[in-house]
């Protein structure tokens, strides 16, 4: 079971009622798990004529109060960024899951990290946000869509699954966590039909003076409980640490095997690895920057993270990038060799 | 003395935001009515489209959500792929259905899913200030064809609902219109049917077109509307039954 099929049958367990989806590689054996696992479970199957129509049927599932997600990479994900505004607006649970691809454009069909920029600030028009998991196994994979939909139900917002072609592909031993997660408020916002109540509307359009506003208001005060709340981050040797390296998903999986050789060569190096990208791990970041370190960024893309770690290490330390953007994996021999060229050996 | 004519229950009691003479009071009245008869308040959930009907929640007292510009029927086919028991419309203008929606109606039609939609043809964006549509007639002014509309450069009105019928998922398509009182009866009894064929389990999708004035973006009073349809709307768009 490759890492596609595994993250769908995750989603399976944990409940999702309706896929939807529209072919695009490196994602293809979601749809095809999915064409045959759904209905052998009695749930919703439907390959869509767009990502546009995906999104949108994703809206209308979840407004009736399903578990619901749909899958893409990158050019797939841009065509879905207005159905995921408007979800945002109109405070509607979904799981996106984007199976990063190089880019721009057409790109490649090779991994990719760059589509950070998009899946944390929102991507589509308006002031949002969506949970981002940035996982750098299959088994985190995996565990990371029970919560995705937790979360999603949690706070009504969509959360994006941020893998890679390379994790998509991948084979690795797994288990598949049953036990049900979080207790989640009722739906009683979800069109069943008004039987007996009063009508639900479900809407992103707020006319009247300040209207909006206090809607954005009370948006971001979600937004803020999130931060507070949900920040997922793994950390290595950074409290002895000279030098630490911060990378997410794939690019993290060479990171650490680059500083095991780092370290075994007597470099003080350490590592921190942002799981969620939104909510940015800003305080751990800042924390382990308090003392002077220098931080290097590694990614599949020519620099995008690397602004979040400057941001939280707010000029207290230097923060240096390396990357390989248009599906370039920076290898470990080249994350050790920019390791080695910030240690400065003749004062020691 | 006993009320001869009243307001149906799905109807809500309140001021309209439509500009006097505007048709889509008329559909959105039928659609209620229609509702009513059939008494499936309760298991409806109705989409509004992005243009002059967008706010229509406001008047239509079922469970209802407003989607982007010309996705309803994406939308729809998740709610009632999820919801088989439950009765999903889509209202959409000309704009919302022929022009940004094109993709979304066909493919929703060419699966065939077990939706209504209520399309309201006033050959101009209401909305956004009376620009052309794809089904405004030759030689109409609107704000973006000073001239009239021409068919080189600009092409012929789009028969959308002609279209539609020629795919098997298309189970019933009718074209409407609200011009007199005849024809607004039709128009409820073809609103009525749409909703009985889903209600039935009927396999496809129907559709009702109503062709309907925009007395403000056609420079006209509501009285010369009425009969611009009659007129010439009617010569583009005949009315009757296209399929079903
Ligand atoms: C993506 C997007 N593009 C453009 C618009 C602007 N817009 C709003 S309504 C509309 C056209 C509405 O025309 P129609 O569907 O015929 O409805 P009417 O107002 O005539 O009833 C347009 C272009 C929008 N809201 N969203
Ligand atoms: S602009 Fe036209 S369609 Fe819109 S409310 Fe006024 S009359 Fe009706
Ligand atoms: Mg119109």
């Amino acid at each position: 079971m490759c890492g596609n099929e595994a993250l769908a049958e995750a989603a399976i367990i944990a409940g999702l009622d309706a896929y939807f989806g529209y072919p695009i590689t490196p994602q293809n054996e979601i749809s095809a798990y999915m064409s045959k696992r759904m209905p052998e479970e009695g749930r919703v199957f439907l390959q869509s004529e767009s990502e546009l129509a995906a999104i949108n049927m994703v809206f209308g599932a979840s407004a009736t109060g399903k578990r619901t997600m749909t899958t893409s990479s990158s050019p797939g994900i841009s065509l879905m960024q207005e159905g995921i505004s408007y979800l945002a607006g109109a405070e509607l649970p979904a799981v996106v899951v984007n199976v990063m691809r190089g880019g721009p454009g057409l790109g490649n069909i090779a991994p990719s990290q760059g589509d950070y920029f998009q899946a944390t600030r929102g991507g589509g028009h308006g002031d949002y946000r969506t949970i981002v998991f940035g996982p750098s196994s299959v088994q985190e994979l995996v565990d990371c869509m029970p919560l995705a939909f937790d979360l999603a139900d949690q706070y009504r917002m969509t959360v994006v699954v941020l893998a890679d072609g390379i994790l998509g592909q991948m084979m690795e031993p797994i288990v598949f966590e049953r036990k049900p997660r979080r207790k989640l408020p009722p739906k009683d916002w979800a069109l069943t039909g008004a039987k007996g109540r009063e009508q639900n509307i479900v809407r992103s359009l707020w006319l009247g003076d300040r209207v909006l506003e206090e809607h954005n208001y009370k948006l971001q005060a979600k937004y803020e409980q999130v931060q507070k709340n949900e920040v997922l981050c793994e950390q290595y040797e950074v409290e002895t640490a000279e030098i630490v390296v911060v990378a997410y998903g794939v690019a993290a999986r060479m990171v650490r095997a680059a500083v095991d050789r780092a370290r075994e060569q007597g470099i003080k190096v350490g590592w921190i690895r942002p799981i969620t990208l939104w909510p940015f791990p800003t305080e751990q970041i800042s924390k382990a920057a308090d003392e002077f370190r220098i931080f290097l960024t590694v990614e599949m893309s020519n620099g995008q993270m690397v602004e979040d770690i400057k941001l939280a290490a707010a000029g207290k330390t230097p923060v240096l990038f390396f990357g390989r953007p248009g599906g370039g994996i920076p290898s470990v021999d080249e994350i050790l060799e920019r390791i080695r060229q910030l240690t400065i050996p003749a004062k020691r | 003395m006993k009320p001869v004519f009243t307001r149906t229950a799905t109807l809500k009691d309140c001021p309209t935001h439509y500009c006097a003479g505007c048709g889509h009071g008329i559909a959105h009245r039928l659609i209620a009515e229609a509702i009513d008869e059939l008494d499936i308040r309760g298991r409806t959930i109705g989409i509004a489209p992005v243009g002059c009907a967008v706010l229509a929640y406001n008047y239509l007292d079922v469970d209802m959500i407003e989607v982007a510009h010309g996705r309803a029927p994406a939308v729809a086919t998740g709610m009632k792929r999820t919801n088989p028991d439950k009765i999903i419309f889509s209202y959409q203008g000309d704009g919302d259905l022929a022009a940004i929606g094109t993709g979304e109606i066909i493919h929703a039609a060419h699966r065939g899913e077990q939706i209504t939609v209520i399309f309201i043809n006033n050959a101009v964006f209401g909305m956004t200030g009376g620009q052309m549509a794809p089904t405004t007639v030759l030689g109409q002014v609107t704000a973006t064809t000073p001239q009239g509309r021409k068919p080189v450069g600009e092409g012929y009105p789009l028969q959308v609902s002609e279209l539609l019928a020629i795919l098997p998922g298309a189970i019933y398509v009718e074209r409407c219109s609200v011009h007199n009182p005849a024809q607004v009866r039709k128009a409820k009894k073809a609103i009525k049917h749409a909703f009985e064929l889903q209600l039935n389990g009927a396999q496809g999708l129907s559709l009702v077109e109503v062709l309907s004035p925009c007395p403000v973006y056609w420079r006209m009073t509501p009285v010369k509307a009425m009969e611009w349809i009659k007129k010439e709307m009617t010569k583009v768009f005949p009315l009757g039954r296209l399929k079903g």
